[in-house]
């Protein structure tokens, strides 16, 4: 923050007021890349669509092959991290800072908890020798082996997703500690939350198309 | 202190509000799952989507602040909605006339 270099930059001080503050030019920025986002997700869909097309049948036999229980469990936790972190969101808001940072320990929690029902997932597919490229997958049909590499490719991104959210959800949480993040200015959390909202979003569409299927 | 130059119009949406959001997306889950495993046959997908698309929008509105927000941020949601179309209807456009 304090860079010392020189005295180019005058304004670079920690009194807020000196900051500029622009709440919703941040946001502005925010859901731009929320649509990168969203057309990124975008293209893998449009394969899935096309290839459900085209393989419906084997689309419906990879789907069998998936947990209905956890992957429903996994959109239940999901969804309730969402709403602790706009419960937290609310709670900074009204400056009732130690409710906003213990909403962020239970959103992180629910985070851990996804990436371990995810994990337990992959591992019970590894060991029925189901995972891209095994000589298992390759004997089954075309349709079998695109749908479970559409489904690691997009799971897998996703839970990467869900990573880089446990990460600037720990750093919103240094920052509100830091007084750097305050009811006042908040656009910081506002934005995590944008972005961990979107994490959701995608996996509310993964979860019918990959579970639901059989 | 006086008040900011950019100080806008924060809407403090009830906790209230988000909870009942959140319910009612854990119900809509539960819609979906049961559709599916009363094997619904070609319904199932259909209506898995068409669940996930009202799920998705409580999120946007509620959660997202879509509802309360400047109008501006609905309208380049929309755009993005309207480009991934375009996308995906080209796509099939185009695959469908293949003649693989």
């Amino acid at each position: 923050m304090s860079t010392a270099h020189d005295a180019a930059a005058p304004a670079e001080s920690h009194d807020h007021e000196a900051v500029p503050y622009d709440a919703t030019g941040s946001r502005i920025g925010m859901w731009i890349f929320l649509f990168t986002e969203v057309l990124f997700f975008g293209g893998l869909f449009i394969a899935y669509a096309v290839y459900l097309t085209e393989y419906g049948r084997g689309f419906q036999l990879g789907s069998a092959e998936l947990d209905i229980a956890m992957g429903g469990l996994n959109t239940v936790i999901l969804l309730t991290s969402s709403l602790t972190m706009a419960l937290s969101i609310a709670a900074l808001q009204r400056g009732d800072i130690p409710l906003s940072q213990k909403l962020l320990n239970a959103t992180l929690l629910f985070a851990f908890a996804f990436l371990v029902v995810k994990s337990f997932e992959w591992g019970a597919k590894f060991e029925h020798h189901i995972y891209p490229g095994s000589a298992y997958l390759l004997d089954k049909t075309m349709g079998e082996v695109v749908f479970f590499g559409l489904y690691f490719s997009m799971t897998g991104l996703h839970a990467l997703h869900v990573i880089l959210g446990i990460f600037v959800i720990i750093w919103a949480k240094r920052r509100i500690a830091a007084g750097a993040v305050t009811p006042e200015r908040n656009v910081f959390l506002d934005n995590v939350g944008l972005y961990w909202h979107l994490v959701d979003l995608v996996w509310i569409f993964l979860f019918p198309l990959f579970y639901l299927l059989s | 202190m006086t008040s900011h130059d950019t100080e806008e119009e924060v809407h403090l949406v009830p906790y209230r509000t988000y909870v009942n959001v959140w319910l009612v997306l854990i119900v809509l889950t539960g819609v979906t799952v049961a559709a599916s495993v009363a094997n619904l046959k070609q319904m199932a997908i259909f209506t898995a989507l068409l669940v996930a698309t009202a799920k998705s929008t409580l999120v946007l509105l509620y959660f997202m602040h879509l509802r309360y927000e400047n109008k501006l941020f609905a309208y380049m949601f929309i755009a993005v909605i309207a480009t991934f179309a375009i996308f995906l209807g080209l796509t099939f456009a185009d695959y469908s006339f293949r003649g693989v």
